[in-house]
């Protein structure tokens, strides 16, 4: 999401690389480019000012050290600029209420109800609640529907009452919840404009009459400078506690980020990062930092690979890969249990250095992961076992099962075997895999 | 040039429905956008470099691209120096006329469908999540209806949740045919649906389809398949691809179109939700790049809340009471 923004800065460290020092002369054409970067990734107007004159001052005022050579020193201050934007502390959550009421707001289509049955996965699988869905959003055709059909495939139970008054309806759902023990209550809205005085009443309603815990706006990542209003505006009524950012694996630079914390005040506690329904994430600024400037996010992928990743076939992995009997069963359990990780190319992206290996734009596609797995599952367990016994019939029995051809078994044999050998080099200098 | 004063004189005697509409429906847009501008006026009594700054932020604050906001007040300030400029008045003018060659570039533009005149006419419908594909889909469809010509809505948004009956539902409530089928392969919804439409003889076909980060790239290839499947049953279809781009969208707007254009020939832009406070200025970066032109605009959530786009008039409801 950031990738283009990052080359941009890439550009900028390498010529202060260049000149070797950074002076009055120079600065000028450093922050410039700085500058359009930052407005190219929507950041907020006012904001790219001040992180301009910031950066310099610092830049120009700052001693050089011995240590750091000067390109480092300015990454420093921009990584130190960028978290002091992003928020220096991270507001968690509110989960310890009983029950908790969760109020999701926002413009039409931002997210929200996909956001609120993510949310409720989330909380149920972190933090051991037994979220309940309210629909509220009585005007958008089959909104109800849609919200049903993801409580349906999360097991998850939706209260609602048709086209009831929303005011109504969020009351109603705090007394089922109290009288059905459900300790975490998620309420659907409408999609409404902040400038849409009857909506926002209603809101505004609805927040006096239920009192509740968290009031969330969830907003688009890919919005331009007019994200400043919207947020304005819903938290001058509100006001708001917190806001959830989605669609953060587009290729949007996601500037409102920058802007949203520093212009409002309001923190973001929250991202949305793959169309999956784990795919929501606890938002840490120095990460999203790290991320910005290219070098990385290893803590999220381990973190994300532990929340999905059954720990002890992970073990038994590791085991087979050092003592080098890995064969093809366990290269398809392992294929299985990284494809819960969601689209690969999003934690490829995550890798420090990815943008300089040119990892930033890879693209996986997933059918060809699915041929991989499909010639697996066409062999025998004894053939998954010992590879080497295929020969030229077994190898196109295979084919034929696996709709695939002779050339693309050989390819993966021949993949298996340089990966097993890698594998087994990594094991010896104890490399050790992120998870 | 001065375009802006000949619209203006046209328009201010005017008492088109349509301009009612855009007036009414860019006001939130344009009070902000135009008192800075005129603000502009009164805070600097000659035409200098603080000027043209704050005339690059208000710009850039209108999302109309970085580099075509940059490139823009360079262009104004040479202008300006060049033909010895010092009233303000004037410079207005010359912006807004500016402002509208970036937008025309000597093309002519129409936001008329393209219409198959001899068989059956299928509009197809993308853009990423949340832009309001399938209402734009509701309004458009109305609008055909309207002129007397008989509507199918195809559902191939086979992903979201409940966007199959949110499309049905449309159909229900502005009285058109639909074909849709629950968790099915899209590509297969709409060969079955294009062949139902032959069957009943539809004239128009209205096809929605699931939004999709055009950075996926299975995702990306599930619409080249759709679009082989239309080109398949009806030669030359689809005769109109829209991508529906919302207002409040920032830079990310031309990557959007780039990016679904490579895989479909976009033929036009639905630019929704005007009715906020959003300028969507984008799409003037979005036409400087990709040539695609905006068709419609969204000024609110009824069904009629839909007119053709006219840059024209888009610019006058930006600027009426720039006096």
């Amino acid at each position: 999401m950031f990738e283009s923004f990052g080359e941009r800065i890439d550009n900028v460290i390498s010529k202060i690389k260049g000149t070797g020092k950074i002076t009055e002369e120079n600065i000028g054409e450093i922050t410039r480019e700085i500058r359009i970067a930052l407005l190219e990734a929507d950041v907020n107007y006012k904001i790219v000012s001040e992180f301009i004159s910031n950066v310099k001052e610092k830049a120009l005022g700052e001693e050089v050290r011995k240590s750091l050579k000067p390109s480092e020193l300015f990454i420093k201050i921009l990584r130190d600029e960028l978290i002091d934007l992003l928020g220096k502390e991270e507001v968690p959550l509110v989960i310890d209420k009983n029950p908790t009421i969760v109020l999701m707001a926002g413009l039409q289509g931002s997210g929200k109800t996909t956001t609120v049955g993510k949310l409720g996965n989330l909380v149920r699988k972190k933090y051991g609640k037994k979220p309940l869905f309210v629909a509220c959003d009585v005007y958008r055709p089959a909104a109800i529907d849609q919200l049903k059909t993801l409580g349906k495939s999360l097991n998850i139970p939706v209260y609602e009452e048709g086209n009831n008054s929303p005011v109504e309806i969020a009351k109603n759902s705090i007394q089922y919840a109290k009288e059905n023990n459900y300790d975490y209550i998620l309420i659907d809205t409408a999609g409404r404009l902040h400038v849409d005085e009857n909506l926002m009443e209603e809101l505004v309603n609805i927040k006096n009459e239920i009192n509740p815990d968290e009031i969330l706006l969830i907003i688009d990542a890919m919005m331009g400078q007019d994200a400043i209003n919207v947020i304005t505006g819903f938290n001058e009524k509100l006001p708001l506690t917190g806001c959830i950012l989605t669609k953060m694996d587009g290729d949007t630079k996601g500037g409102v980020a920058l802007s949203l914390r520093h212009l409002t005040n309001v923190p973001i506690k929250l991202i949305g990062d793959s169309e999956k329904l784990d795919g929501l994430s606890e938002f840490v600024p120095t990460r999203m930092a790290d991320r910005i400037l290219g070098m990385g996010d290893i803590v999220s992928i381990a973190e994300k690979a532990s929340e999905i990743i059954d720990e002890e076939e992970a073990l038994n992995t590791a085991k087979k890969l050092k003592k080098g009997n890995f064969d093809l069963e366990d290269f398809l359990t392992n294929m299985k249990q990284i494809k819960k990780l969601g689209p690969l190319e999003n934690i490829i992206k995550m890798l420090p250095g990815a943008r300089k290996m040119g990892l930033n734009n890879i693209n996986i596609d997933p059918k060809q992961l699915a041929r991989v797995e499909a010639i697996i599952l066409s062999m025998t367990p004894e053939e998954r076992r010992k590879p080497e016994i295929l020969k030229a019939s077994r190898k196109q029995r295979i084919a034929k099962g696996s709709g695939t051809s002779v050339e693309e078994v050989n390819r993966l044999l021949k993949q298996f075997e340089q990966m097993k050998i890698m594998m087994k080099q990594f094991s010896n200098n104890n490399f050790k895999m992120p998870f | 040039m001065n375009f802006f004063k000949n619209i203006k004189k046209i328009f201010d005697t005017n008492s088109d429905k349509e301009i009612k509409k855009y007036e009414d429906g860019l006001a939130k847009t344009r009070d902000d956008f135009v008192n800075r501008l005129n603000f502009l006026g009164i805070k600097y009594t000659k035409i200098d470099d603080a000027l043209f700054e704050e005339l690059e932020e208000i710009l850039i604050m209108s999302d109309i691209g970085v580099m075509t906001a940059i490139n823009l007040t360079e262009k104004l300030k040479k202008r300006v120096k060049e033909e010895k400029i010092e009233n303000f008045e004037y410079l207005k003018e010359i912006i807004v006329d500016e402002l509208l060659l970036i937008y025309v570039n000597g093309e002519i533009l129409s936001s008329k469908i393209n219409f198959n005149e001899s068989g059956k006419t299928v509009v197809l419908f993308v853009g990423v999540n949340g832009v309001g594909k399938t209402t734009s889909i509701a309004k458009l469809a109305k609008k055909m209806k309207d002129s007397e010509k008989t509507v199918m809505l195809i559902a191939a948004d086979t992903f979201r949740a409940g966007a199959v009956e949110q499309l049905k539902s449309w159909a229900e409530k502005i009285k058109v045919d639909f074909y849709g089928k629950e968790n099915s392969d899209p590509a297969s919804v709409v060969y079955d649906g294009l062949n139902k439409a032959k069957e009943k003889n539809i004239d128009v076909v209205l096809i929605d389809t699931a939004g999709r980060l055009h950075n996926k790239v299975n995702l990306m290839k599930e619409l080249e398949k759709i679009n082989k499947v239309i080109s398949g049953i009806i030669p030359d279809a689809p005769n109109e691809t829209l991508l529906v781009i919302d207002a409040t969208t920032g830079q990310n707007a031309v990557e959007q179109a780039k990016s679904f254009k490579e895989i479909v020939n976009l033929t036009g832009i639905i630019l929704t939700k005007l009715d906020g406070t959003a300028k969507g200025g984008i799409v003037l970066a979005v036409k400087e790049e990709t040539g695609i032109p905006v068709k419609f605009i969204g000024l609110g959530e009824k069904e009629d809340d839909m007119i053709p786009f006219d840059i024209e008039k888009y610019i006058y409801g930006l600027f009426k009471e720039w006096k």
